[in-house]
């Protein structure tokens, strides 16, 4: 094997940034380096223009209007200002928030603090396929519910929910609907006016921008909807979020979405057919399964289980070459491993045993290719290896046996 | 996480993958972990019964790199040492050879836990009864 060959199948996590990206955010460092909101001078004026520009961009990809925009560090931060800035702003109504167990912990240990402040939140299970069951999320709506927060896409999975049932739901109730939609804009078409979202979090990195910069979607009409900033100083972007205006990362997020519009289709079809091609040769395999709704489903993603092998082990045999994530969080102390595959009802053992592949505008077949054949290796090289492999092909049912938990 | 070059080299060429006949008398076996918990690790001893050492040592280990050199460096301590030599191995011994993170310090413990399971199983089969034995932990 080539040893300084490196493969980069963990776009889930972030994308390279397009060259076409860079290159419009160059300028934007030294010669045109103004603050966009000095509003007296030259270089402010160039800057409020670069900034009002990639506005537009942005808010073309998501069909929205650019006011709808507020440009944010990131999706993290969006999904804080929007679920702590609904909860403060809308306290009045009510306090009741709901989501659900395979969001991101940036959903998460924002409602976990917010249940600090008085909140009460509820998270929802999800099926066996990882989306939302659409009757519970229902049932769970009462009449102190001000929102609820459900992703676009699962980082992990790929799984895509019912976007618009969803929307329905929250319409009839007349309850908000913020989505983190972090792994779907730019990737696949999202367009919370005609979905029925209400506010929406995203950021640049995931879609071949820079890091360090994203947006919160926030509906300026039917319903006008208000958060209460986060971040206190100067007033920019229509107070919800102040600070000065991260200028050569807002150009680059621009460009970003520009980039993402046009190519996006192709993008889709081209990676789904590779992602396909990775899957049908991995699923060989003996013994593995397709974590999550193929059917609804991110077209670059996969993620399986490989019986009886642990992930982070597995990720060793290949990680020279190979850029991989894995469901097996054996580096923390915890040795939890993924709370999103466990939600969905895979045992400890088979979410340990998990990879996910996340394609790229940049993946080639050939890397595919590559990737599919030191992973079929390491796969049976750690099998060779595994006792419960092993007691596995002998026919001794694992769940019969003690095991010294520790 | 970046590995030491010792955990990499036990992980590329494991010592003493594979398995021992636990049915033999001389034969001792641990396992221990969980495939929940992400570590299983088998670890089996033979004993040369006129002089009490060991003479071989296998393993196999569902788990991650760190867990997979423990349990490959301590096949390679186990040979030629005695029984009481053996169960003088302490984990620390292994997270200072491989140069092992704290956070991996729990695949050193299941290998001394591997190690003190294959003993105790030994010294059962051979209607041995040793403090030691008594204060190993109880294990699959």
């Amino acid at each position: 094997m080539d040893k300084t060959r490196l493969i980069y199948l963990d776009n889930n996590a972030t994308t390279p940034c397009d060259p076409r990206v860079v290159e419009a955010m160059v300028p934007y460092f030294f010669e045109k380096h103004g603050n966009a909101a000095s509003r007296s001078h030259h270089f402010g004026w160039e800057a409020e223009e670069a900034v009002d520009y990639a506005r537009e961009q942005i808010a073309q990809l998501i069909s929205a209007d650019e006011k709808e925009i507020i440009f944010t560090s990131g999706a993290t931060e969006s999904n804080n200002l929007a679920l702590k800035g609904i909860f403060e702003m809308y306290a009045r109504k009510g306090n009741h928030i709901i989501t659900a167990e395979t969001e991101h912990k940036a959903v998460l240990d924002a409602c976990k603090h917010l249940e600090k402040q008085g909140a009460e939140v509820t998270y929802l299970q999800v099926k066996e396929d990882g989306q939302v069951d659409l009757a519970k999320l229902e049932a769970a709506i009462k009449p102190t519910t001000i929102a609820v927060s459900i992703m676009w896409a699962n980082n992990e999975t790929g799984v895509i929910q019912p976007m618009r049932e969803i929307a329905q739901i929250c319409e009839k109730h007349g309850v908000l609907f913020h989505s983190d939609a972090t792994q779907a804009v730019g990737k696949i078409p999202t367009n919370p006016r005609e979905t029925g979202i209400h506010l929406m979090s995203f950021t640049a990195h995931k879609m071949y921008g820079p890091k360090g910069v994203g947006a919160l979607y926030v509906s300026r009409k039917n319903p006008r909807v208000k958060v209460t900033a986060q971040i206190d100083g100067g007033g920019h972007e229509r107070g919800m979020r102040s600070g000065t205006l991260n200028v050569p990362g807002i150009v680059g997020f621009g460009k970003a979405a520009e980039l993402a519009r046009l190519e996006m289709a192709q993008d889709a079809e081209r990676l789904s057919k590779l992602r396909d091609k990775l899957e049908a040769a991995l699923t060989k395999l003996e013994e593995t399964k397709v974590n999550g709704n193929i059917n609804s489903r991110m077209p670059h993603v996969s993620n399986i289980s490989f019986k009886h092998v642990e992930g982070e082990g597995l990720m060793m045999t290949f990680n020279q070459n190979i850029a991989v994530s894995s469901g097996s969080a054996c580096t923390s102390a915890s040795l939890e491993p993924s709370y999103v595959l466990v939600a969905m009802g895979l045992g400890d053992d088979l979410a340990h045993s998990s990879i996910r592949f996340s394609l790229g505008r940049f993946t080639t077949e050939e890397e595919v290719d590559f990737a599919v054949e030191a992973v079929s290796k390491g796969v049976n090289h750690m099998r060779e290896l595994s006792p419960i492999w092993e007691m596995y092909k002998e026919g001794v049912d694992l769940t019969k046996i003690e095991w010294s938990a520790h | 996480m970046a590995y030491s070059d010792k955990v990499l080299d036990h992980f590329k060429n494991p010592r003493n993958v594979g398995v021992l006949d636990k049915n033999k008398k001389n034969v001792g076996t641990g396992l221990v972990g969980a495939p929940e918990c992400g570590d299983v690790m088998r670890l089996q001893i033979e004993v040369d019964e006129d002089s009490g050492k060991i003479t071989d040592a296998r393993f196999k280990t569902f788990g991650c790199g760190s867990a997979i050199a423990s349990s490959s460096l301590a096949t390679e301590w186990l040979k030629g040492k005695s029984v009481d030599e053996a169960l003088s191995i302490d984990n620390m011994d292994i997270v200072e050879e491989l140069a092992l993170p704290p956070v991996k310090i729990h695949c050193s413990v299941l290998a001394e836990d591997a190690i003190k399971a294959a003993i105790k199983d030994y010294q059962e089969k051979n209607g041995i009864t040793t403090e030691q034995a008594e204060d190993t932990p109880a294990s699959a």
